[in-house]
């Protein structure tokens, strides 16, 4: 016991001694949460629409008005000629060409059915979806309108359709990324820092002269981990607290549940930056492996695109993925207040994780060092 | 110039001499490309839905399977509780929600107007929105059949340009390339020139014949190597595998990413005069220089999305001119003519970079 906290007290001292690494420490969650929390929107508002009007009636003026109503788009250019407007797009000017047909207006009024073209640039396919959509709700209004106006009756529609948004009333997209990117905040931290924490007692030598004191190996493992879990806890508290003043979130679950699942999870990440350290030999290499590893563990997450929408192979890549389960469990415990039965297999999964690739690490690293 | 070409042999043998290192570096951009290129797609597919049809008759019935059979949903569950509703969202099973109310084929033949409520789980907004958007169409659809040859209204045609089934490498391969550049020339030349340091070797090569600037010359020439050779690969891999298309001229695009690649490693060569240990260089990179270009330079945010004061940032940031260039080049083919703003932004501030750092490249030791 005494050894493990000498080697504590020694790591301790290290880490404090690096100004620059402290410095990270304390400002990383702050700038993380508050720049990803705000440039990491997907929000759409403001795509630049040329709308091509060929019949310049006053149906179609209103049409063209209720785009330029609409927080989501912002008539860019009004004209009747199709090449300005592919032109325009091809500059990269506008994000969306809408025309409006000649007769539009005649053939409105003589209730036949009339075709309204979007062309939508889908380099970027989210922008280009949600632009889609927005405009088909805008366009799908209008026909409403249109058609209560004709049949002069109020709803004409026979069937009602209402919607409500769930637990996210306003749709803010900040809600959505903020408990992903605390993740993201506990995860480098365990990860990345670990994994190069050891190399380098490796590279500079100095894990030879530990190698050759009376400390365990396991006591060794202890005392170069528990720092970081220390670390990663400090930040996700920082992080928690920082999400709830600046973007206002309310959590809705209960955070003793938070704070032991993301200690099962440190225990299993930890061990990922543990079993990094024993196959590589310099920190260069450490890292390189770590942000392979972290790359695809955020992509693959569910953090950006929905895991539903990948092909099956690619789902079932996920089911390896710590951070899927981690981010999973923070937007339902902290958005939707699940409770611990519901998120129970979250547990079992991460903690059956964090055993083999502990029990991987620890032996892997007794074979390379003896 | 002898010396210069031992000294260049002797920085290449230390990339090669590490076979990990390398089949990382040339590995890893590869799997990332096929990995999101073929599991990463904006649409959105076989979203999770709930039915409650508390009339369960031919029309709900119907409604319901026209939902089912589009490839947008897949079913759940049929609920009989609204309190089930709830459970289903908070496990997280459900992204979508539809109750519908009871006698609705009566309600409907009799001019009631029965209602659909569509519940979505919008702890994602936009996910919410796009399926809202999808249940909406597709009941508005069915309907138009019971509304009796009046107005038959509006139908809206949507074309998806340059990209028509919206696939996520569009997105990525220009993405992947700027990350890669940054990360093999920034950060790579950053730890290298940091290790000599640590190491206590660049005492060394200071006092050794070869002139102070050719040492940096020869630290950065491996990896500049390193880098064309992966934006070849991902290219290679976006056009081959993914059918991406390069519609502008290869040679503009190639000169546009060498000019990237010295702009990067200027800023790598900047990072180092500025550390002393390999830690330290890691740190500022990653911080600095990957995570500002991940998220402002539009690889996956949109940066008209960006609050303004983070727009602002995102102007002195080159991947952002870099991605401008590389997306109208790949995928819209536009001409020379067109992006030479970008070009001479990328070209200013690659000069700009070039020479601070050299300015601070201390040829002394304290």
């Amino acid at each position: 016991m005494r050894t493990i906290l000498y080697i504590l007290q020694k790591e301790f001292i290290q880490i404090s001694r690096d100004k620059l690494m402290m410095g990270v420490l304390f400002i990383m969650p702050f700038t993380q949460l508050i720049i990803l929390g705000y440039a990491a929107s997907f929000e759409v508002k403001n795509l630049n629409i040329h709308i091509i009007d060929m019949d310049k009636s006053s149906f179609s003026r209103d049409l063209v008005s209720k785009f330029s109503a609409s927080p989501y788009f912002k008539v860019k250019n009004i004209s009747n000629s199709f090449k300005t407007a592919r032109e325009d797009m091809r500059k990269g000017k506008v994000d969306v060409l809408m025309e409006i047909p000649v007769n539009f207006e005649k053939n409105l009024v003589n209730g036949e059915k009339i075709n309204i073209y979007l062309s939508l640039d889908a380099v970027n396919g989210i922008k280009a979806g949600l632009g889609n959509a927005y405009a088909n709700m805008i366009i799908n209004d209008f026909n409403t309108g249109i058609i209560t106006k004709n049949t002069g009756k109020e709803i004409s529609l026979p069937i009602g359709i209402t919607w409500s948004n769930w637990y996210n009333k306003l749709m803010v997209y900040s809600t959505f990324m903020v408990p992903g990117i605390l993740v993201l905040l506990v995860t480098m931290i365990a990860i990345f820092l670990t994994a190069i924490n050891i190399v380098r007692e490796k590279e500079i030598g100095t894990i030879e002269q530990l190698n050759v004191t009376p400390i365990k190996k396991s006591h060794f493992i202890i005392g170069k981990l528990f720092p970081f879990l220390l670390i990663a806890f400090f930040e996700l508290s920082l992080g928690l607290i920082i999400a709830k003043l600046v973007f206002n979130l309310h959590y809705e679950g209960s955070l003793i549940l938070v704070y032991s699942f993301t200690l099962v999870y440190l225990f299993a990440v930890l061990g990922i930056g543990l079993f990094i350290s024993t196959i590589t030999e310099t920190q260069q290499q450490a890292m390189f492996i770590a942000y392979f590893i972290f790359v695809i563990f955020i992509l693959m997450s569910g953090l950006f695109t929905p895991i539903e929408s990948m092909p099956g192979w690619a789902q079932k890549l996920t089911w390896f993925n710590p951070i899927k389960y981690f981010i999973e469990f923070m937007r339902m415990v902290l958005l939707k207040g699940s409770t611990f039965p519901d998120v129970k297999n979250h547990f079992i999964i991460i903690a059956i994780y964090g055993m083999i690739i502990n029990i991987l690490a620890i032996w892997n690293y007794r074979k390379i060092s003896v | 110039m002898k010396a210069f070409l031992a000294f260049l042999k002797k920085e290449f043998y230390h990339i090669w001499r590490d076979p990990r290192s390398l089949l990382i570096l040339i590995g890893m951009p590869m799997v990332q490309v096929i990995l999101f290129g073929f599991a990463i797609t904006n649409e959105i597919i076989d979203a999770k839905i709930a039915i409650l049809d508390n009339s369960k008759d031919e029309v709900t019935q119907e409604i319901s399977n026209k939902i089912l059979s589009s490839r947008y949903f897949k079913l759940y569950d049929y609920l009989s509780g609204k309190d089930q509703i709830e459970k289903s969202f908070r496990k997280g099973k459900i992204k979508i929600a539809l109750i519908f109310e009871d006698n609705f084929s009566k309600k409907l033949y009799r001019n009631e107007n029965p209602q659909v409520q569509i519940i979505a789980d919008a702890t994602d907004p936009n996910t919410a929105t796009t399926l809202i958007n999808y249940v909406s169409r597709i009941i508005l659809d069915y309907q138009s059949k019971y509304i009796k040859n009046n107005s038959a209204g509006l139908e809206v045609v949507s074309k998806m340009e340059y990209n028509p089934e919206l696939k996520g490498v569009y997105l990525f391969v220009p993405g992947t390339i700027t990350i890669i550049l940054m990360l093999i020339s920034a950060m790579m030349t950053s730890i290298s020139i940091a290790r000599e340091k640590e190491k206590g070797t660049m005492e060394i090569l200071l006092v050794s014949p070869i002139k102070p600037l050719m040492v940096i010359v020869g630290k950065v020439v491996p990896y500049i190597t390193l880098a064309l050779i992966n934006a070849s690969t991902i290219l290679l891999l976006g056009v081959f595998v993914f059918g991406l298309p390069i519609r502008g001229s290869l040679i503009v695009l190639m000169l546009e990413i060498i000019l990237f690649i010295i702009t990067a490693l200027g800023l790598g060569i900047f990072i180092s005069t500025k550390v002393e240990t390999q830690q330290n260089a890691l740190i500022i990179s990653l911080m600095g220089l990957l995570l500002p270009t991940i998220i402002l330079s539009g690889f996956i945010y949109p940066i008209e999305s960006l609050p303004e004061i983070l727009q602002y940032v995102s102007h002195v940031i080159p991947a952002k001119w870099f991605l401008i260039i590389l997306r109208d080049i790949m995928i819209r083919g536009t001409e020379f003519g067109l992006i030479i703003k970008e070009t001479l932004i990328l070209f200013g501030m690659m000069v700009f970079i070039l020479f601070i750092s050299i300015k601070n490249y201390k040829i002394r030791l304290e």
